[in-house]
């Protein structure tokens, strides 16, 4: 029961803040990838902001032995930087650019009833499945 | 390069709450707040253990709905994306989330919060790639 309450109020609180930072708008995030036109460094202060409180919390939760709800704290090992990691960044990041979307703002933003959002939602979806048929390992 | 539309102070309130949600998901449940991740597993043939993370994804639409019903400001979203476009940027993004174990929140936000080069090289190769594209396409728009 807590981790699935925690589960919504992490995501609640996620939600909240994609939406105040403005990055729920696509214009805003093209903005800021127009590095040698007109340009917003809106984004920069909104990961600037999330990664300073997340390494902070980061440090002070790995302190203890075990999170609050469930037996182990579950944070990836791996260092190395292979092929798939970069080529899938710059398909995403591909992605990113043409439509201003990515994950999360394309999440909340089903909340505000626009077609494009639905549709690059389900586009989305499209694509992790056919991730999974195709190269995904099998779980 | 000229500076448009720049909005520093909410985007770092933002900023500051979507660290924090990264936080208490660390701190109550152990688990990374890395979006693409939440997704695929929610989408994957293996649905143990997926309780919370189906609750995430709906706490993310919950939160736009809050902001709306706050009267934050939804008017000003602007979608430029044909519908050919937004389809093959959904495709773009749902595959190399995937193959690339990430996006702006895992690799992003908690990648180099916890000083990962995984999380930082990622994030250097997709903005750089966004940004080849948004070049691209405004150059020849302008063209």
């Amino acid at each position: 029961m807590g981790i699935k309450l925690s589960g919504l109020l992490a995501g609640l609180l996620f939600g909240i803040g994609l939406s105040i930072s403005g990055m729920i708008n696509p214009a805003k995030v093209m903005g800021f990838l127009d590095f040698f036109g007109q340009w917003d460094p809106s984004l920069a202060f909104v990961m600037g902001g999330a990664v300073t409180v997340y390494a902070i919390g980061y440090r002070l939760i790995m302190k203890s032995a075990k999170p609050i709800f469930g037996e182990t704290f579950q944070v990836p090992t791996r260092s190395d930087l292979d092929a798939r990691l970069i080529g899938g960044a710059v398909l995403f990041g591909a992605g990113w650019g043409l439509a201003g979307y990515c994950p999360g703002p394309a999440i909340t933003g089903l909340a505000f009833g626009m077609e494009q959002t639905f549709i690059f939602f389900a586009a989305m979806a499209v694509g992790v499945v056919a991730f999974k048929l195709t190269m995904g390992a099998k779980s | 390069m000229t500076i448009v539309d720049f909005t520093p102070l909410p985007a770092l309130i933002g900023g500051l709450l979507i660290g924090s949600a990264g936080v208490l998901l660390l701190w109550l449940n152990g688990r990374m707040a890395g979006i693409s991740g939440i997704f695929g597993r929610v989408l994957s043939t293996d649905q143990s253990g997926n309780g919370w993370r189906i609750l995430f994804l709906v706490g993310l639409v919950l939160g736009g709905v809050v902001w709306a019903l706050m009267g934050g400001d939804t008017g000003a979203i602007t979608i430029e994306a044909s519908t050919v476009e937004l389809v093959g940027a959904g495709l773009l993004v749902g595959f190399g989330t995937q193959l690339g174990s990430g996006c702006t929140s895992g690799h992003g936000v908690c990648g180099i919060g916890r000083l990962s080069p995984r999380g930082l090289v990622s994030t250097l190769c997709y903005i750089g790639a966004g940004a080849i594209v948004i070049f691209v396409m405004r150059t020849m728009a302008g063209a």
